[in-house]
């Protein structure tokens, strides 16, 4: 199954690469991995997505709490949650094309954030599913580059993750 | 204090109370070994190769409970080390390991002797860090001596640029720590440590398996007293020998690929199984699904969350520190007056009497051949149980373990998790130097000794007149043991020809070496060498090429699918 794991850890030099190098040594898997720092410049937070089992679910978290850089590990699928990921994609937008382009973007409330006579890029968010959609939606011909955050995610209501 | 950074890494040594240090100098550390040349309070061991020092750092952790230290200089100084740190972190060893690094300007730039040394010992260490600035230097060492000691001990690694070594500053050691990150748990939870408790005392067909966490959480005597207020049987792994007392009535032996064919057939047919700082290790349980036909319930006491439900699911889970959980065990039983059924356990009893009756420790005994496991049970005896025994890897390793019977922790030290042949030699001084009027022996083969014989050399300097018993089969004998059983005895590379001739080598770097090739001579020679207090004795018992290790599970194999002689091949 998949989950999106929140984690809070220390804004140091190395602490993404012991996170990384964990999921490779141990064979888990890793979707997308986000990380900037927070309001708290001593902080980062960091969004996984990856997929497993129950119990490797348990052995990611439980190995993930055990990096001494890292302070907390959540896994946001135990609760009600926000999934946001940023996508930019650069179309060929000529002719009679621009305007279906700009239909579809619309209809997935995308913005056009650059144009050229050849060209559109536009910015998109929101859930995974939805960043899919849209892609499918486009002519897969006219796609000439897209750019995906990865994942962000965040608790729903007024529960909170700090330390 | 203004001091240099050299004079506050060995400052902050001091200030931890370390003895020792082992390790091996070089241009990145320059600053540091000048700093140690100019005081007194912690002595220099120079070994001869840095995966000797950690080795010698790590047994005298394993030895003493007490942190061991390690310095190296960075490029070859540290890749020579990584064996060594990772030894010590398979099998939970606290460690704090100083390297040098080039300076802070020049990392990055390919310059002379330059490695990532944070990233290439990552996999391997507990935590570690680089210094990057002088100011930072004294917490984090100290930060590196409580992550290293607390929780889950094991190797860090302190990474120092020579500029931060040669800059100048305040020296003030921090008394105490705290990491918001860093937050390991000791007590366990009240209520599961009572479902353990009552689950224990309704248990028919109890056992007890306990490991590495129980030596290495000093636990050993509270350990032993439940064990005995309950009359249950009790198993230890390979790391856990000497937890409980080997010539208790209630030990049933090691278990595992290599253990007691009693300790593994109670070990599978219990019902209620209390795991007590072990990781059921795949050496351990062999086959998962096999160990799950019968179904028993597991109470795992561990203060590592991640060993918990790794490779077995348990039952009843208690993250938390086995003297401190172990404790409030015996308050319960303290407390209540209930104790096992007694009928229930007297036809475990007998059960497990039935199983012992097989004798699998029996051995064929020769007047010709030398038996290794005789050299061991010989050992024994001679030294009275009371020596600190080292091994390497191998054969011999196993039966040092099954043969020698330790009554204490601490006593027996050996690379379990990650095997590493060449520990041996290195350990037994780390050993030796902790303990300077201790018997130290240490258990080879022909083979390991040779992956760190120069520490001969190191013996000699600092007088630490270990002993070396060498069990020599001509053979990476448990290379060739698996290629008897499993590759239809083809022993491809596993034969050593052109051996040193040991006795030689031992006296052209000081030493006694004595070749032994008669078993009416073993005892004779063990004695001689062990009267030679003041020296390194080599002893090179020509053992039987052709001897294997029984009971052996073949790997993947379910605990109670043993072989357990050369008839069963
Ligand atoms: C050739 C060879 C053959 C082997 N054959 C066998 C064999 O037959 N049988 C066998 O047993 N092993 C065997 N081994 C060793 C095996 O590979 C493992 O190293 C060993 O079984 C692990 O022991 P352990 O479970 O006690 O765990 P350890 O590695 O000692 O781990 C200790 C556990 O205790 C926990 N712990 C640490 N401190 C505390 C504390 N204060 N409180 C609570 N918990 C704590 C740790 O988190 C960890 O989970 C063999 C090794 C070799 C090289
Ligand atoms: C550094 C290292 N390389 C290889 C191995 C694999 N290995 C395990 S046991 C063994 C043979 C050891 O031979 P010896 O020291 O003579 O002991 P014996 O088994 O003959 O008693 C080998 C090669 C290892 N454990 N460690
Ligand atoms: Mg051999």
């Amino acid at each position: 199954m998949r989950h999106i794991l929140s984690l809070l850890l220390e804004n140091e030099a190395g602490a993404l690469s012991r996170v990384a190098g964990l999921f490779s040594a141990r064979g888990y898997n890793i979707e997308s991995l986000t990380v900037a720092p927070t309001e708290d410049p001593t902080l980062s937070r960091m969004t996984i997505v990856t997929n497993g089992s129950a119990e490797v679910m348990e052995q990611i978290t439980k190995q993930l709490n055990k990096l001494v850089d890292v302070v907390k590990v959540f896994d946001l699928n135990e609760g009600r949650h926000l999934e946001r990921e940023l996508m930019l994609v650069k179309m060929r937008a000529e002719d009679s094309a621009r305007e279906e382009i700009k239909r579809t973007a619309d209809i997935f409330r995308g913005r056009i954030v650059d144009v050229t006579d050849q060209t559109y890029t536009i910015e998109l968010t929101g859930p995974r599913d939805k960043l899919d959609a849209f892609l499918e939606a486009l002519d897969p011909l006219m796609i000439l580059e897209t750019v995906r955050t990865g994942a962000s995610g965040i608790g729903r209501g007024d529960w909170i993750m700090r330390v | 204090m203004q001091l240099s950074g050299a004079e506050i890494t060995i400052r902050c040594l001091e200030e931890e109370g370390v003895e020792y240090i082992f390790g091996y100098p070089g241009g990145a550390v320059l600053f540091i070994y000048d700093a140690l040349f100019q005081q007194d309070k912690v002595k220099h061991i120079l070994v001869r190769h840095e995966q000797a020092a950690l080795h010698a750092a790590d047994a005298y952790a394993r030895a003493t409970g007490r942190p061991g230290v390690a310095l190296v200089t960075s490029g070859p100084g540290v890749t020579n080390a990584v064996t060594g740190i990772a030894t010590a972190y398979m099998d939970s060893i606290p460690m704090v390991v100083i390297s040098g690094q080039v300076p802070t300007a020049a990392i990055g730039l390919d310059a002379f002797q330059e490695v990532d040394t944070v990233g290439i010992t990552r996999p391997c260490v507990k935590h570690n860090f680089l210094v990057k600035r002088v100011e930072d230097l004294a917490e984090t060492m100290k930060k590196a001596f409580y992550v290293a000691t607390t929780g889950r001990p094991g190797p860090v690694l302190v990474d120092i640029p020579k500029d931060v070594s040669q800059q100048v500053t305040e020296f003030l050691y921090p008394a105490q720590i705290e990491m918001r990150s860093y937050n390991p748990v000791v007590k366990g939870h009240p209520g599961l440590i009572r479902q353990a408790v009552q689950m224990l005392l309704e248990a028919r067909r109890p056992m007890v398996y306990a490991g590495g966490g129980v030596v290495l959480g000093e636990a050993s005597g509270l350990l032993t007293q439940l064990v005995r207020e309950l009359g249950v049987p009790c198993t230890n792994t390979l790391m856990g020998l000497g937890a409980f007392p080997a010539t208790d009535p209630q030990f049933v032996g090691m278990l595992g690929m290599h253990g007691t064919y009693e300790a593994n057939l109670a070990m599978h047919h219990c019902d209620v199984l209390l795991a007590v700082g072990a990781r059921f290790d795949d050496r351990v349980i062999g086959n998962t699904r096999h160990f799950f036909v019968e179904g028993r319930r597991i109470i795992h006491i561990d203060i590592d969350p991640s060993s918990i439900s790794k490779r077995v699911r348990v039952d009843v889970p208690i993250v938390g520190d086995v003297r401190e959980v172990l404790q409030e065990m015996q308050k319960l039983v303290a407390e209540t007056p209930q104790r096992l059924d007694p009928v229930a356990l007297k036809q475990w009893w007998h059960q497990i009497g039935e199983w012992r009756g097989r004798e699998c420790m029996h051995y064929e005994r020769s007047d010709t051949l030398i038996k290794p496991q005789f050299v061991v049970e010989t050992l024994y005896q001679v030294t009275q149980g009371d020596a600190i025994i080292t091994s390497d890897v191998g054969q011999h390793q196993m039966w040092a373990a099954q043969y020698y019977k330790f009554d204490k922790p601490r006593r027996w030290l050996n690379s379990g998790g990650l095997g590493t042949m060449g520990f041996g030699l290195p350990a037994a001084m780390g050993a030796q130097l902790a303990f300077p009027d201790q018997v130290v022996a240490c258990i080879t083969g022909e083979a390991s000794i040779q992956m760190c014989i120069q520490e001969l050399s190191t013996c000699k300097q600092y007088h630490l007149p270990v002993k070396i018993v060498n069990l020599n089969n001509r053979y990476l004998g448990m290379v060739r043991q698996w290629q008897q059983i499993l590759h239809g005895n083809r022993y491809s590379e596993s034969y050593m020809d052109a051996l040193p001739d040991f006795v030689k080598l031992a006296e052209s770097y000081g030493h006694v070496g004595i070749r032994i090739e008669n078993p009416a001579d073993v005892e004779g020679a063990l004695r001689e060498a062990f009267a030679l207090k003041e020296r390194v004795v080599f002893l090179d018992f020509m053992t039987d090429p052709t001897e294997n290790v029984f009971p052996m599970v073949k790997a993947g194999q379910g605990l109670t699918e043993m072989l357990l002689g050369a008839e069963d091949l």
